[in-house]
Parts: structure tokens; sequence; C-alpha cells
């Protein structure tokens, strides 16, 4: 076990490196100049010399990229051109926006995906599967920005049953939150359903002519007690490997709400920044999130080894 | 894109649970298992013929690609004039699907539109299958460190999260047309790179190749010859999923104002457009026609992508 | 290990024991599948009888159909795409006629199963104590702590060592024979009154299998079961079961009481199986007695007697007509052929030799599939 977590960590630590690395070459290797932005009409070559100077972008590149690590480690992202608030306070404000998103979303694709999975897979080929599977196969041509605008349109603008824009935070009034963020995760969650109701369907079927399946009808259990109990649990590990896959997709949907819905989460803020040239908090953000990425991964990796009795840890 | 990995990692899932019949030597298993195993669907759908469905996709995928093609010598009104006199029309006969907010013709913003869109898809998957289909090809067949090294760097690549790297990409380098697609092109490559390595190398394992190489053929006509010729089915499918998913990011890109600019009309801000400035209350047809496009599209490729794998692999696809 | 039936859930089997007559009664079952080449006709009309605490065994080879009849029997099949016909009484109750509803209330409790690879047969992912206890707590009215205790007494009567510790184990962490124990364990965990084993033995170490054949025959004694064992390997039943059925292209060629069996075995395929097992005495290098051919299309079987492809014996009447399953003196042995073996020899009438053959007087053994073995019981 020891040995595992410590593979593990080493492994992390690698492709934080490499993430950071690339990020950082981001700026500084692509054309463009965050200087040109900045002095805007005081654009002189004498400007910008001093400017360069002042933010530290005449070193190599080598010492240029320890200072950032080293602030980095600090706790230093940098802070934002526009409104100068720090970047890891445009972070922390807007992770609870984005993590209460992802989690009703998934909620609500579990929900819908795993008794579904269930009931079609005992009778594959039978009306209700066959509805199924042509329905989820829809859901995968509803990407966010296409279903999104379209729930907008009908349920806020059409039937005003939801609001279109706005957001509270859970803590200040968790009713009007939820209302809120009801129209959004549901626009982000087509994919997750189309995904876990496939993948779920297609194992459970696979269990299901196993053996031991045979073997728990015959000890006299009922069809829902073997679904659950025996079915199920195996065949629920490719949906944890699904939901792992499935969080980049999650991520980039969540962009699309937050900019159509006006939430301020770290997509939106991700957003505003690029048009507005606002490129330490393009960088800041873009680190975070891909670390936070690799992390959700490996922690789902980790996962699995709890909970599959059968795979080895090395 | 969560379908593409799927193909890769649920066939281990599989696998955990071990082997389907273990007696099957005995026919009396073997008569069990002919009468559980046509449940399963996949055997009895790949005898059907394809299908009103997929021939119904074919036709709009290729009613899309034709008119994008065709747009300039198509009959399409110029899709960034602005006729003040016809506002917000529905459609009529003088404009088939209507008009804007600026009184630019919907039809013709949509068929050009749809042009980033196929670009994007098609080209970037070309790219992908360029440089990362045949680093896979020849590396899933020689093997070696340097397939190893290439592993690896495909590994830690896809280990970003593709859309965060492509916003920020964008972000310094310009949002236009050929950036775009060079970005998320590039992007592809290590995917392919993965799937058609993995398919190689499954394919290197087999007797056959055992077989021409003992008859002294040389790597370079085994790769083409054997290998190839095994991987396509595979490839086709997977290479129709990625399009799908580049033009979805593309379409994200797009919506977020990242992609090509607003005027040059693309689905994706299409959509957006028919979302601002309270389009959707005085003229919904804006929205209507390109999210519906869109949809169609995506669906049609899906679906064409998940017939052929039908048809092709039946044991090895799980979707 | 008997415990208190959960009320209102089972049938009253209490009254099995003052019940008339045999346990099972199986009467002409028929069981087909349809699959895409046709209706695979796998029991073909089989009839027979096993009363309590008295074991049967089912012989045949791959593809006579003895598992679909256990599992038939039990009313396991596949839910779709079956054809079942003839009857089942179990305990003076049509098991053929209940619905799966009601069945549940008989699997587990009253009839067992058990399969054939245990890798299979058990739940991966769970461990082997829950697997039992699943059992116990569904047909018995036991609480989660007892059912435990017992799961651990189970294992322990199967002679699995340290039954405290193994009873928290997954499935791939015993051997195959431990496996097989504790599918024992599951089976009888209720104690039934009748179980089927299904092959229970193929695939282990045949030191391993006689342990698991001992160990199910004294679980039987002392608990009065009835058994009946499924096999396609006449030496596991010849010292075990009190009597035999030989099944043959879904049908039953030939029943006896198991001395009688191999004492004067009437069907020529029942001589040719046992034939076909190597003994100890033959010099090595000495041929394996194959049968020769394959077994029939069970779709398409052939019109007459259905082993007559491949029967050394086997003359035009046996192409053309099929056998009734008939009995000559004692009504304990039935077979089903024309010309029955007597003593070990054929009955079957000489062939009249024909001018084409060749040599004049030469019997035509060539237009024979294998030469039959010659009478030496």
């Amino acid at each position: 076990m020891g040995k595992y977590l410590l593979r593990r960590v080493l492994q992390l630590v690698v492709v934080a490196f490499v993430i950071s690395v690339l990020t950082f070459l981001l700026v500084h290797l692509l054309p463009g100049d965050p200087t040109t932005v900045i002095l805007g009409p005081n654009d002189t070559a004498a400007n910008r010399a001093i400017l360069l100077k002042q933010l530290g972008l005449n070193y190599p590149l080598w010492r240029q990229y320890l200072t950032w690590l080293g602030a980095v480690f600090q706790g230093n992202l940098g802070t934002s051109y526009l409104n100068h608030l720090p970047v890891t306070h445009i972070l922390a404000t807007g992770a609870p926006v984005d993590f209460e998103l992802i989690v009703i979303s998934q909620v609500i694709a579990f929900t819908v995906a795993i008794p579904l999975a269930l009931a079609t897979s005992r009778r594959p080929n039978k009306p209700l599967d066959n509805v199924a599977t042509t329905g989820t196969f829809g859901l995968l041509a509803l990407p966010p920005f296409v279903v999104a605008p379209i729930l907008v349109a009908v349920f806020a603008v059409g039937l005003g049953w939801f609001p279109a824009t706005g957001y509270t935070p859970f803590t200040q009034n968790p009713a009007q939150n939820i209302h809120q963020m009801i129209l959004p995760s549901v626009a982000i969650t087509a994919g997750s359903i189309a995904v876990y109701y496939r993948l779920l369907r297609s194992d459970l079927i696979s269990t299901l002519q196993q053996d031991f399946i045979t073997m728990a009808r015959s000890k006299g259990l009922s069809s829902r007690r073997i679904m659950w109990r025996h079915a199920f649990r195996p065949s629920s590990f490719s949906l944890l490997a699904a939901a792992g896959i499935n969080i980049g997709a999650l991520i980039a949907g969540t962009f699309v709400v937050e900019v159509l819905f006006v939430l301020p989460g770290i997509g939106y803020a991700l957003v505003q920044a690029v048009e507005q040239r606002d490129y330490l908090v393009v960088q800041g953000i873009a680190l975070v999130v891909a670390i936070a990425y690799v992390l959700i991964q490996f922690l789902i990796d980790f996962l699995f080894t709890v909970v599959d009795p059968r795979v080895v840890r090395e | 894109m969560p379908d593409d990995r799927e193909l890769l990692d649920t066939g281990a899932s599989s696998q955990l649970l071990g082997d389907r019949f273990p007696g099957m030597a005995a026919t009396d298993e073997a008569v069990m298992a002919i009468s559980t195993e046509h449940l399963d669907g996949d055997d009895v759908l790949a005898a059907r013929p394809l299908g009103f469905l997929f021939w119904f996709a074919v036709g709009w995928l290729s009613l899309v690609l034709l008119s994008a093609v065709l747009a300039n010598v198509l009959p399409l009104q110029n899709p960034n004039f602005q006729n003040y006199s016809a506002l917000n029309q529905a459609p009529s006969t003088a404009h088939w699907l209507g008009t804007d907010d600026l009184g630019r013709d919907l039809l013709a913003r949509l068929v050009v539109g749809s042009r980033v869109s196929l670009i994007v898809g098609i080209c970037g998957v070309a790219i992908g299958l360029v440089f990362g289909g045949t680093a896979g090809l020849v590396s899933g067949y020689k093997g070696g460190r340097l397939d190893v090294a290439l592993n690896a760097v495909s590994f830690i690549i896809l280990a970003f999260p593709a859309i965060v790297a492509v916003i920020a990409i964008v972000a310094f380098w310009g949002p236009t047309l050929l950036h775009i697609t060079i970005i998320l092109g590039v992007a592809t490559i290590p995917l392919m790179f993965r799937v058609i390595r993995a398919s190689s190398l499954s394919f290197a394992q087999r007797d056959f190749v055992v077989a021409a190489k003992t008859m002294g053929a040389t790597d370079t006509r085994i790769v083409l010859r054997e290998i190839l010729p095994n991987v396509v089915p595979v490839t086709v499918t997977f290479s129709l999923i990625t399009m799908a998913g580049l033009i979805v990011i593309e379409g994200t890109l797009a919506f977020l104002g990242l992609s090509v600019s607003l005027p040059t009309p693309s689905w994706g801000n299409l959509i957006f457009e028919g979302t601002s400035n309270g389009a959707l209350s005085t003229n919904p047809y804006i929205l209507l026609w390109p999210a519906l496009s869109m949809f169609l599209l995506l669906w049609s490729i899906n679906l064409i992508g998940d017939r052929l794998r039908q048809r092709f692999d039946i044991r090895e696809g799980l979707l | 290990m008997i415990g208190r039936r959960r009320g209102g859930r089972t049938l009253e089997f209490a009254d099995v024991g003052s019940h008339d007559g045999p346990l099972l009664v199986v009467d002409d079952l028929h069981t087909a599948f349809r699959t895409p080449r046709g209706t695979v006709r796998a029991v073909d009309g089989v009839s027979f009888e096993v009363s309590e605490g008295r074991t049967l065994g089912i012989v045949g080879e791959s593809g006579s159909g003895k598992t679909v009849l256990s599992r038939s029997i039990m009313g396991l099949l596949p839910p779709r795409d079956v054809l079942r016909s003839g009857t089942v009484h179990f305990g003076g109750h049509e098991l053929s006629a209940m619905s799966e509803t009601q069945l549940r209330t008989v699997w587990g409790a009253e009839l067992s199963m058990i399969f054939q690879d245990p890798m299979t047969a058990l739940n991966p992912v769970k461990r082997i104590g829950t697997q039992i206890s699943e059992s116990l707590l569904l047909h018995l009215d036991m609480d989660k702590k007892e059912a435990r205790a017992t799961a651990i007494e189970l294992l322990r009567s199967v002679g699995i060592p340290s039954p405290e510790e193994r009873v928290r184990w997954y499935p791939f962490q015993l051997s195959g024979g431990m496996r097989q124990r504790v599918m024992i364990a599951i089976a009888l965990a209720c104690a039934p009154r009748l179980v089927l084993a299904d092959e229970p033995t193929t695939g282990l170490d045949v030191t391993v299998q006689s342990q698991i054949l001992d160990l199910l025959a004294e679980l039987q004694r002392e608990r009065h079961m009835a058994v009946i064992l499924v096999t396609h390997d006449l030496g596991v039943v010849a010292t075990r079961a009190d009597e035999i059925i030989v099944m043959y292209a879904g049908r039953i060629v030939e029943r006896a009481p198991t001395r009688t069996l191999f004492r004067d075995t009437k069907m020529p395929y029942t001589r040719a199986l046992m034939d076909s097992i190597p003994r100890l005495a033959d010099p090595s290098g000495a041929r394996l007695d194959a049968i020769a051919g394959r077994p029939p299309d069970l779709v398409h079987p052939p019109s007459g007697c259905r082993f007559a492809p491949r029967c050394p014996y086997a003359r035009d009447k046996c192409r053309e007509q099929d056998p009734p399953l008939r009995t000559v003196g004692s009504p304990d042995h039935v077979f089903a052929c024309w010309y029955p073996l007597v003593d070990g020899a054929s009955t079957a009438p000489p062939v009249p030799v024909t001018l084409a053959a060749g040599t004049a007087g030469a019997a035509p053994a060539a237009a024979h599939p294998a030469p039959g073995p010659e009478a030496a019981p």
C-alpha cells in the first residue's frame, strides 16, 4: 500500500511539474505580450522596457520560471491587471459555484442513468431498452452550448419557471440558490447521462450472463436483490472509471453555463480574463484547474483500489 | 470528449470479471450460451441492414458537407448584408429561414457558418491521424524504448484537461480559424496515438504477423500490408467520434467568444447570438436553426460511427 | 441446522416426509431452445424418479442434454426462447407449473444446485461468508449474528480450515478445491431435501475430486438428502450413485441400479462409455477407446436410433425406427435399444454379406464406424 501511494504521488508530482512548465511557457513563448495590454495607449519602446523590468520579464526564462514557481508555492499566483484581485481570491470564490454545479449535475445523472440501466439490461432490445438507447444517443448530440440556450428559451423565457441569470450563494439563501442552479446543472448533464447509462447497461448485460448470477437465482434471491446486490457491484466499477473521464467534459460544460447564466464561477472568470487579456489570471486559472483535474484522476484511480477487492495494488 | 476512452477502459472491466463461458467445450453449455448470447443484441444487430436512420444520418451529413463546399456557388444571399427593412423576419419565400435582428439572412449565415465546424472537425482529425495515427501504428508494432517514451508523453498530455489548454492557448495566440484548427488538431494527436497504438499492438502479436515475418517481410511491408488494414475499422469509428468531439469543442469555444469572432458566422457563435440581446423572446429562429443543425450533425456523426462499429467489431466495442 | 421457515413465504414442504411416493418425479420433460439456427431439442422426453436420501447419477457426453436437464428440473432456464413441456413434481408439488416467484421459495431452501465452475459461479466481489449467509437470511429465520455463526460452522463442515478467518475471504483467494467446498456449503446451507450437483468435480485435480465427492456423500448421509449427480464421467458415479441414468442426445438410453448397470449393461453406448475409461491396468501406450463420431445435431436429430451413426452394432432397423425405452425382466432396468447386449455380446443379427464387399465371408467391418469392443466386463 505504501509503495503504491508513493508511486502515485511521484507520478502526480511529475505531471504537476510538467503542467506548471507548460502554463508558464504559455505566457512567454507565444506571440503577444502582456505589456501591450497593460500599457495601452502609453505603448512606447521606453515604457515597455521599464515595464518589462518592473514585471521581471527581462530575466532569462529559467530564472523567471523559478521566481514564479517560488511565488506559486507561497500561494501567490499573481494579481489581475484589471480588478487587482489576487488570482487565488478569484479561484476561491469561483470554486464553490462550479463545485455545486458539478455535484447537482452528477447526482441527476446517476439518479437517471443507474435505474434506467438496471431496468433495461434485464430485457435488452425490448421496447424500453430501444427507447432508452435512442434517447441517450440523442443526449450525446446535445452539448451544453446547444442545450443550455434551448433550456433557457423554453423554461426561462418561455414558461418562466426558472430564472435565466443570477446567482445567490447557497449560504445566503439555499432555496433561491437551488432554484437558480437547476437549469445550468441540467444543461451540463446530458452527456453524463448518456455515457453512464450506455456504459453501465453494457457492463450489466455482460455481468448478467455470468454463472454467479444463475447461482444467485438458484438460491432463491429475488430479481431486484440480484440486480442491486450481485450484478450492480461488479459493474459499478466501470462507472467510476467513466466518472473520471467525464470530468474534463464537465469542466468545459461549466464554462458554457457560467457565461450564459452569468454565474460567478471559475469559467466565467477565465473567459472574461481571456477577452480582456488579463494574462496572469488566465495562467493562474489554467494551472490550478489542470492540477485539480489531475488530482481527481488520481483520486478516482485510488478509489478503484479501495472499492474493487480484486485490483492489486502494486 | 468522454466517449473515446470508453473504448479502452471498459475492456479492462470486462476482463476483470473473467471468462464468459468457461465450460464452452460442453455442448450443453454451448446450447445455453447460444440461447442467451443473442440477447446481447450485437450479433443480431450486426446482421441487420444499416437501417433507415443510418441513411438519414448519411444524408444529413452529406447535405451539410456539400452545402459548405458549394456555398460560394449556391444562390445564397450575403450572410453579412444587413437589410434594415427586413429585421427579425420569420421564414418566408424571400428568406427561407428568416432573418436576424440585423436583417441578415439566416440560411446564408447557417451555411457559411457550417464551414467552421466542418473544417475544424475534418482537418483536426486529419492532423491527429497523420501524426498521432502513424506514430501509434508504428510504435504499437515495434515497441521498444521509443514506444515507452511516446506512451508516457501521451499519458502526460492527456492528463491535461483539453478545454483549459485550448482556451489558454487561444487566449495568447489569437482566435483565428487556422490557429484553432491547429490547436485542436494537435490536441487530437495523443488520442489518436493511444487508440491506434493499442489496436496496432493487439494485431502485432497475432500469428499472421509472425508468419509474415518468418517469410522475410520487411517491417514496412508488415505495417502497411498486415497491420494497417486491420487497424482501419477501429480508426474509422474512432475518427468519427473524435470529429464529433472536436465540433463540440469548437462550438463551445465559439459560444464563449473564443473562436472565430463575429460577424463571421460559425454555428457556435450563431447560437450565442440567438441567446443575447433578448433574442430569445423576439426571434427564437436565430437560435433554432443553428441549434437544430448542430444537434442533427452531431447525432448523425455519432450514429454513423456507432453503426459502423457494430458492423466491424462486435465484441470489442462496448458503447 | 434446520431453522424455522419464514412464515407465509414457503410452500408447505413440511409435509414432504409424509408425502407418499418418491421425492422427485420427472415426467416426459422436454426442453428446447429457439436459436437462430433452429429449435434445439436439448431434452427430448425424459422421465425418472428419485426417492428421499437416494443418489441418482446422470451420465452423458457433452451435448447429451444433462446440464439442460438439471436446470430444467429446477426451472432455472433463461427467460426467453425456451420451450418446455412435461411435468416435474417435487415433494408432491408441481414445480413445473410454478411461477418464478413461487419457485424462489423452493430454490435454496428445499432444492438447490451445485454449479460446475466455482470460479465463475461465485460472485467475485463478495466475501464467501456473505454469499453463504445470503440464503440463510432469506429462507431461515435468522438474524445476522446467527447467520454468520452458521456460515462459519458450514465452512467447517465442508472441511475448510480456519473458517472464522476465511469467512471474510473473497473467492479469488481460495484454491479450486476450496471454492468448490464453499459452493457445497452454500448449496447445503438451508438443508435442502434435494441437491443437484452439476459436474461438481470437473476441472479439479483427481485427488481433490474424490475428496469433494466423499464430502458430498458424507453430508448427504448426515442430512438424509437426495442427490442428483450430473457428470460425463462414469467413474464418478460408479461408487457413489444408487441408480444411474445414461443420457444421449437429449434422451435416456439406459437406466438401472448401479451394480446392475455395470454387471448387465444393455446399451452399446453405455458399454462404449465404460470402455473409454482408461484403466490403470492397461499397459501404458495403449490407445484410448474413444467413441468415434460426434453427438448428433439437436436441431435436426437423425431418424431412428440417435446413436445409430456411431454404434458398432447398428442395423437397418436401428436406423429406421427409434427404439422405445423398454424393460426385460426387472422393472428397475430400462433401456432403448433394438439389439441390447446380453452378457456383453451384441444380440444384433449378422449382416447379410454383399458380394461388393470384396473378400467373401469376411464381415464387412468397414461398413461400421468403429470396431466394437469385445465383451469383457
